[in-house]
């Protein structure tokens, strides 16, 4: 290959270096055609090389399908497009049913913390009187998850480090099943448990917590003592709520973490932690991040467990030793047993917050995590 | 000079694994857990922390000092810090489990003093939640449960079922909005599910609570995972077979009605199955959209039903000893229910990697 | 008359085979003299003592399956050692047992010693990340971490070991002009390790391994998976670090074993474990293999 002497006698040199024996000749029109246009190919006529380098058209490849198929694509992407359909429709039903309260209250219904209804001389309920404000609620909501994703992350990510890098097989197999099965629990156990069998143990630690660490001021108790049914205890039972989500998706991650960047690793003469922290963690990151927003996601929406364990009081409270607070769901789940109909209208309103947030949470949390998927090298 | 290698027998040669934990290995770990009670108590006995936390607090730190510190003197500062982190991954692996074991084990010990024949064979209308533990039941919680449920399966594994398809067969142009959606739409919280329903269908149309509401609101709740696992499934199955398929000259429906689903089949049943679990115990929609009822009320387009959920849900509320028991019993029937399933989707799940 | 005729056509045929397997033979027994004859007698008294590397009864199983049978070699300070043999055959499974990398794999079991230095690398009570700095490795597809920079990447042994260093700049320069790659990336020591070509990435893994400062680098087939010219860069870059480090490559290109090292062993596997046939000085096995079934390799009739 390459200049210097042509092997064959009379042979021709392509632009490529390549060379042609005399006898060779293109054989596709497109070859002649390009060959001819680099002037390479003698057989070819001047008046060939004038007519230019039409391509023929790319022809468009259709098909008529059978009605059946036509049917079965049609009656697909109706099923397909249904939950679409159905989160637009909570959207708007939400919505036109809260509109009225949004409207009343305005800004006040994300500032204010008293829930009470006024019924006007029509005996309707004056939306405009009443007071209907979620702050209290939506803060709660935010300590809860927050609480609960501080105790509940790192716990689960260090499970699942143990399952996909230290196990034996028979152990993890075991384990896989029970944190699985754990997932499918209903919340409505996770409150019964709560309330038996982890307040009591709760309310112990936030006694020791508030003895050795009540010069910070969220751990302070400004009224009681009530230690029971507190935020800290919320956020503990939404912590166990959440590490099995977490568990298996950061397991399904680190699973996936490229072998040879590992063996890299292990043959540069690093410990197994040091193989963690260099390549595990930077690759399974943002996967992590993902996971950890779809559990924040979970636990700002959790009710009934959220419900029996906390104590509901339309105030906010930052101090989570308290037994005080509220989350956004179980607060629509109390009013809703004396709320008149047009009352639940303003917990629609409430539950129209609760759906974006979530939606807005969920949503960043599942963008994060197909993009940690999908643009793997 | 080049050597040429003897040929030998090898059967004498036994293989051995040497980077294995050796006894002596096992028996340092050993001595080290029990160096670390030992300090527990210790500690404890001299210092004023006390409590089963303490213990545990102090188990759990005095391991990690001993293992880092026998490993650093060991090895160097690498192992130390390799061996720190692998006792506290293993620490995390235990934390995870210990709630698990906890309410499994209070499910049983708190809810089985409530079982009685009683419970599957009477309603509540002549017993109250607070009164003694032997009378009545829940039968009628259990059918309101199964009734719900199959209402909420027929409406939303069609649905579930049909997304996949589209997903994977069709994949048209709708399919990043669509998947998106999905995912979506598993984040929706029960309760919001529920006032869906009550402004949709409750409040403007029927003015009632019935089962069939409930339904609805816990389909919304089931379609994601229905439709999730049913995906992961579908895809599973090998483009081959759908190419067979059409090559044969079968129409798209055809080759996936007759091949795909078919292979697919132990998979889907397990994603209704997942589904199934998903939705049994939830609570929420039903106290909003079915309310209870102390008998049994097989229509679900008319009359409030009682179910699982409400039936522990009311145990709860209601505030006595009794009434708690009834919630425990309730729950742990519930639990089994749950554990059935799950077990039921895994080894459809196996039956299918078998194959 | 024609089976004479046709005899003597045979005879022809024959002898131009022969020809042209001497000339392959030849050619790849001239490029092992040639090299010989550069690198002179430099290579044998490298100052260190008694033999870095040695195997001895090596074993390997995976599983039930003995992939690996009663392989004993020498690897002498300042050498270069070509493991070259049929697909399958063992030799990186060999080149694994060197640096206790083989037990990775699940089901993995070994017999025999592996003595570096004297001392048994699998002996109960050994530091294997110890032995993993003194024994690097090379693997086939170019692992550089893509998280870090060029410079994080050739420093990243120290970071995982935990290594102290006084002065990291030098040891980047001279680690990266050692792999031949310092002045290809020394204006852009901060931009990220994906960046480069294939022949540089695997540079810069060859940069990374020996900034451990290793007394033996094992080489898993590293150009399979490059182009000629950075093969020829690479196979250039072994040359200068044989001074320095004792070298093992496998390799399954017969000229690129001609080319780079001063010993080869023959490696066969007859359907049950993978053997080492014969080795010795790379020149002689090329033109006077012993073993008849390593003179049949050498020469293509199989492989």
């Amino acid at each position: 290959m390459g200049k210097g002497r042509a092997f064959f006698e009379g042979s021709r040199r392509l632009a490529c270096g390549a060379e042609l024996h005399p006898s060779f000749t293109f054989r596709s029109p497109i070859a002649r055609i390009l060959a001819a246009n680099k002037g390479e190919d003698p057989q070819v006529s001047s008046s060939t090389l004038q007519s230019k380098i039409a391509l023929p058209e790319k022809r468009e490849i259709t098909t008529t399908p059978r009605l059946s198929d036509r049917i079965f694509r049609g009656v697909v992407t109706g099923g397909g497009l249904s939950s679409l359909v159905i989160l637009g429709l909570i959207l708007i039903f939400l919505a036109y049913e809260g509109y009225n309260t949004l409207k009343a209250q305005g800004i006040h219904f994300f500032t204010g913390s008293k829930w009470a209804a006024t019924t006007g001389a029509n005996g309707h309920v004056d939306f405009k009187a009443s007071h209907f404000g979620i702050a209290a609620m939506l803060i709660g909501t935010l300590i809860c998850a927050t609480i609960a994703v501080l105790i509940g992350v790192p716990i689960a990510v260090s499970a699942s480090i143990f399952l996909t890098f230290y196990a034996p097989q028979a152990v993890k197999k075991l384990a896989v099943t029970v944190i699985d099965l754990m997932a499918a629990f209903p919340s409505i156990l996770f409150g019964l448990w709560g309330y038996f069998v982890l307040d009591p143990i709760g309310v112990y630690w936030a006694k020791l917590i508030h003895k050795y660490f009540n010069w910070i001021p969220i751990f302070q108790m400004p009224a009681g003592p009530y230690f029971d049914r507190s935020p800290l205890i919320a956020g503990l039972i939404l912590a166990v709520m959440i590490i099995p989500i977490v568990t298996s998706i950061s397991r399904e991650i680190f699973a996936q973490t490229p072998l040879d960047r590992i063996q890299a690793a292990y043959a540069l003469g690093g410990t197994k932690w040091a193989m963690i922290k260099n390549v595990a963690f930077p690759y399974a990151r943002s996967g992590v991040v993902g996971g950890t927003m779809l559990a924040l996601g979970r636990a700002m929406g959790e009710t009934v467990a959220v419900y029996t364990v906390l104590n509901i009081v339309y105030q906010i409270n930052w101090h989570i030793l308290l037994g005080a607070g509220g989350n956004v769901a179980s607060m629509i789940l109390l009013q809703f047993g004396d709320a008149s109909q047009e009352e639940v209208k303003a917990l629609m309103a409430a539950g129209l917050v609760l759906f974006a947030m979530t939606l807005i949470v969920n949503s960043i949390a599942n963008l994060i995590v197909n993009r940690s998927v999908k643009g793997r090298s | 000079m080049t050597t040429v290698a003897p040929v030998k027998n090898f059967d004498d040669v036994k293989p051995q694994t040497p980077w294995s934990a050796s006894m002596r290995d096992r028996q340092m770990t050993l001595g080290l857990v029990i160096a670390a009670v030992v300090t527990s108590f210790v500690i404890v006995g001299i210092t004023p922390m006390k409590g089963k936390l303490a213990y545990f607090v102090i188990f759990f730190a005095a391991l990690l000092a001993l293992d880092y510190t026998y490993s650093r003197l060991k090895f160097g500062k690498a192992a130390g810090v390799d061996s720190f982190f692998k006792t506290l991954f293993t620490v995390a692996i235990c934390i995870t489990v210990l709630p698990i074991v906890s309410i499994l084990w209070s499910v049983w010990q708190r809810g089985h003093k409530g079982l009685h024949w009683t419970l599957f064979t009477q309603n509540m209308k002549q017993a109250d939640f607070t009164g003694p533990v032997g009378q009545g039941g829940l039968i009628h919680a259990i059918i309101g449960t199964l009734i719900i449920i199959a209402i909420a399966v027929v409406i939303s594994v069609p649905i579930g079922i049909l997304t996949a398809i589209y997903l994977t067969e069709i994949r048209g142009r709708f399919s990043r909005p669509i998947a998106f959606l999905v995912q979506a739409m598993s984040g929706v919280p029960s309760i919001v599910a529920g006032l869906f329903i009550l402004a949709a269908i409750v409040y403007p149309l029927t003015r009632h609570f019935n089962g069939f509401e409930g339904s609805i609101a816990l389909a919304i709740l089931m379609i994601p995972t229905v439709a999730r696992t049913s995906e992961e499934v579908l895809r599973l199955i090998p483009e081959d077979l759908r190419e067979a398929g059409l090559a044969l000259g079968g129409t798209q429906w055809r080759s996936v009605a007759l091949i795909v689903i078919p292979a697919a089949r132990s998979g889907l049943f397990t994603a209704i199955i997942l589904g199934v679990a998903r939705i049994i115990g939830e609570t929420a929609p039903i106290v909003l959209l079915t309310g209870g009822a102390n008998v049994m009320n097989i229509n679900p387009f008319s009359g409030t039903m009682e179910s699982l959920p409400l039936y522990i849900w009311t145990g709860l509320l209601a505030g006595t000893p009794e009434s708690f028991t009834r919630a425990w019993a309730g729950i742990l029937i519930l639990l089994a229910l749950v554990i059935i399933l799950f077990t039921g989707a895994r080894y459809l799940g196996s039956k299918k990697a078998a194959n | 008359m024609t089976d004479e005729a046709n005899n003597d056509i045979t005879n022809e045929n024959n002898g131009e085979e022969k020809a042209m397997e001497t000339k392959n033979n030849s050619s790849l027994a001239s490029v092992s003299a040639a090299r010989a004859a550069k690198v002179g007698e430099s290579r044998v008294g490298t100052g260190a003592i008694g033999v870095g590397l040695e195997a001895r009864g090596v074993h390997a199983w995976f599983g039930q399956k003995h992939a690996l049978a009663n392989v004993s070699m020498d690897f002498w300070p300042g050498t270069v050692t070509a493991l070259i043999g049929p697909s399958g055959c063992g030799k990186s499974t060999f080149l694994r047992t060197l640096n206790r990398m083989h037990e990775f794999i699940p089901g993995a079991a070994m017999a025999g010693e592996v003595l570096l230095n004297g001392d048994d690398i699998y002996a109960p009570g050994t530091d294997v990340t110890k032995i993993r700095l003194k024994v690097g490795m090379v693997f086939q597809k170019p692992n550089p971490f893509p998280s870090m920079t060029i410079e994080e990447n050739v420093l990243a042994g120290l970071k995982l070991a935990q290594l102290k260093v006084e002065n990291k700049n030098e040891l980047l320069e001279e680690c990266l002009t050692r792999a031949g790659l310092w002045n290809e990336v020394k204006d852009r020591l901060k931009s990220h390790g994906g960046a480069l070509s294939g022949g540089q990435q695997q540079r810069l893994c060859i940069a990374r391994s020996l900034a451990v400062r290793p007394q033996v680098l094992l080489m898993d087939e590293p150009c399979s998976a490059l182009d000629p010219g950075s093969t020829l860069k690479i196979e250039e870059t072994i040359g200068h670090l044989a001074d320095s480090v004792t070298i093992i490559i496998v390799t399954h290109n017969m000229q690129q074993a001609a080319r780079v090292s001063d010993n080869t062993a023959f490696f066969l596997s007859d359907g049950g474990p993978g053997q080492m046939i014969e080795s010795g000085p790379t020149n002689e096995i090329f033109s006077r293999p012993k073993d008849e079934r390593t003179e049949n390799y050498v020469t293509g009739r199989f492989g």
